[in-house]
């Protein structure tokens, strides 16, 4: 089985260094990009390999790129989205601390492709190993002149910048993380006109995942049509899964798109720990619905995980087991999404703090059985449509997936006045 | 009151960014790891060094959880609250660190030695619990090994 995106890496070991990724090849994609392809070519290989988005909504990365109109204005801006701050998301630090030159060899060929000049890394604070080795590979790359001016004598120009944020959720949204580099407060606003067209500076901008580009530099060496068979369904490539909760083996493993629920976490994670049986699953993360045992059987694709009735997400999920309580996990995650509401809409500012009040009652014995038709409703007004970002929304799908599954668990919160979990 | 030093830091970040205002993250950024918190006071010479109004910057500061406006102490603890560690025992953590350090979340303790912070997902989730004592990561924690890294700070490690 190949495993382009993570081949290389030694888990826990040092970062590639230029020289070392060179070695493995590094860097040949872009010459030969630079060399022989027009930005045309290489957006027609990038659309045929099936590319799509692996920060959470899977646009596909061709379309997204081909969206900056002909004859736009410029500067344009290329960011890569290094912020993963979704509870149970660990797969970019893995790919940024172990082969940060794969990331940005991958940012340069998407920047080429779009003609941008100017492009951002835009990461997280608490991820200090990557934030070094990324620095460290930037200026690696400046030394090398893969960036700066006239890159290989190209003629092609891309400056290169390390942002690192100073901690907070709603960065990682498109328009809210475009407001944060420009020193103002982080608050989403609607998509229209499109970042493609008007974004950072009011110049067309394109905002990958760290994942999404890094795949980049394969499709170039070996083909869309290689790519499009690495996976096991009709979008193509690897997927970083992540696996965590009471897991014998908790961990990330590069497999096909498209590999089943129950291989990632019965094979890979070792199944449950001793004594404790799987009851429900998170799959890409917090701002995903609970699949049950009835799904384990479920390709973790786009389109077959959104048919079981959730999303992929990032791919990192996060198991339930049956001796720690749904109630409490939702709470913990409600009471985050709340913390982390910008707070322009009013649903989302005031509907999570509410959600998660209430879920802090029943934890405490003192929910009451109106409390569920108030949650039911909350999932409801703060579902899709009715707020700026996707923040709320996403929020609303394991409280109404648990609604639906664990029902039971939140009826007797409230008939016996207690968690009976603790 | 920023040093030289600091004004010379802000001016390499303000070379790199379009405007000055953008270079106001990073600014709290460097001008926090000088003096460690952001006082009123100093909150009010960086804004006025990016040409923003104080309200504008106290908008922006406020906004991230690690941008300190309250004092704290010389290390922080960062202890990862969310759903992951949540499942794997943060709490019994949480409960050990409360009776051992004598601090709530949030508080310091009383010889300025540690500052309890809560913090959201560390993105180290196959290794939970997982806590930051300022820009150092410890993962797979228990009471024990908690107690062995905080007698490494007491013994000077910084
Ligand atoms: C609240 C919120 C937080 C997000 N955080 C991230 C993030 O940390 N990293 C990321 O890649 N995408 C994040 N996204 C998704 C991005 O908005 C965007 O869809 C993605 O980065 C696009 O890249 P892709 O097409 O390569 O997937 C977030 C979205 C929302 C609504
Ligand atoms: S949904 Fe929530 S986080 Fe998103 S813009 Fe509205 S208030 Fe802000």
């Amino acid at each position: 089985m190949e495993r382009p995106l993570t081949q290389h890496i030694q888990p826990g070991g040092e970062p590639l260094s230029l020289a070392e990724y060179e070695k493995k090849g590094g860097y040949q994609a872009l010459r030969r990009v630079l060399g022989s392809m027009t930005p045309r070519q290489v957006l027609d290989v990038v659309s045929k390999a099936n590319l799509r988005g692996r920060g959470g909504a899977g646009f596909p990365t061709g379309t997204k790129w081909e969206s900056v109109p002909e004859g736009a204005p410029k500067p344009r801006y290329f960011i890569v989205d290094a912020d993963e701050m979704e509870p149970g998301a660990f797969k970019d630090r893995y790919l940024m601390e172990g082969n940060p030159h794969q990331l940005i060899e991958g940012l340069i060929i998407g920047a080429y492709t779009v003609e941008a000049e100017a492009a951002v890394v835009f990461i997280r604070w608490e991820y200090t190993r990557a934030r070094k080795s990324l620095r460290k590979a930037i200026e690696e790359a400046y030394e090398r002149k893969y960036l700066g001016g006239n890159i290989l004598a190209s003629g092609f120009n891309l400056e290169v910048q390390l942002h690192v944020s100073a901690g907070r959720y709603i960065c990682g949204e498109g328009t809210a993380l475009v407001k944060s580099l420009a020193g103002d407060r982080a608050l989403p606003h609607a998509k229209v006109p499109r970042q493609t067209q008007a974004g950072l500076w009011g110049k067309p901008t394109i905002l990958n995942n760290a994942e999404t580009l890094c795949n980049v530099p394969h499709i170039i060496s070996n083909g869309p049509e290689w790519f499009r068979t690495l996976s096991r369904c009709n979008d193509g490539g690897t997927k970083i899964y992540g696996a965590s909760g009471k897991l014998k083996r908790p961990g990330l493993w590069e497999l096909p798109l498209g590999t089943s629920l129950r291989e990632i976490l019965e094979e890979c994670a070792g199944g449950m720990r001793e004594g404790l049986r799987f009851r429900g699953v998170l799959p890409g993360g917090a701002s995903t619905d609970f699949l049950v045992e009835e799904h384990l059987d479920v390709a973790m694709d786009y389109d077959s995980v959104q048919k079981a009735g959730s999303r992929l997400g990032t791919g990192t999920m996060i198991v339930l087991d049956d001796r720690t309580c749904p109630v409490g996990m939702v709470h913990n995650l409600e009471h985050f999404f709340a913390h982390e509401s910008c707070g322009w809409c009013t649903p989302c500012r005031e509907g999570l703090p509410w959600a998660a009040a209430i879920l802090k009652a029943l934890e405490q014995g003192q929910g009451r059985a109106e409390d569920l038709d108030t949650l039911g409703q909350l999932t409801g007004r703060l579902g899709p449509g009715r707020t700026f970002c996707a923040l709320a929304p996403g929020a609303m799908a394991p409280l109404k997936s648990a609604l639906k599954f664990f029902r039971a668990d939140f009826e007797l919160h409230v008939a016996e006045k207690r968690c009976p979990w603790r | 009151m920023l040093t030289d030093l600091m004004k010379r830091e802000l001016l390499a970040e303000i070379d790199r960014t379009e405007t000055r205002q953008a270079a106001c993250i990073e600014a709290l950024q460097i001008v926090q790891r000088h003096l460690g918190w952001i006082s009123n006071e100093t909150l009010r010479e960086i804004a006025d060094f990016l040409n923003m109004t104080p309200d504008e910057l106290e908008g922006v500061a406020t906004f991230y959880n690690h941008i300190h406006r309250k004092p704290v102490g010389r290390h922080v603890i960062l202890v990862c609250d969310s759903v992951v560690c949540w499942i794997e025992g943060v709490e019994e953590i949480l409960e050990h660190i409360r009776a051992t350090l004598h601090i709530e979340p949030g508080e310091t303790t009383s010889d300025g030695l540690f500052t309890l912070l809560p913090v959201q997902c560390l993105g180290a989730c196959d290794n939970a619990p997982a806590l930051m004592i300022d820009e150092e990561l410890f993962t797979n924690l228990t009471p024990a090994r908690f107690d062995e890294i905080v007698a490494a700070y007491r013994d000077g490690k910084s």
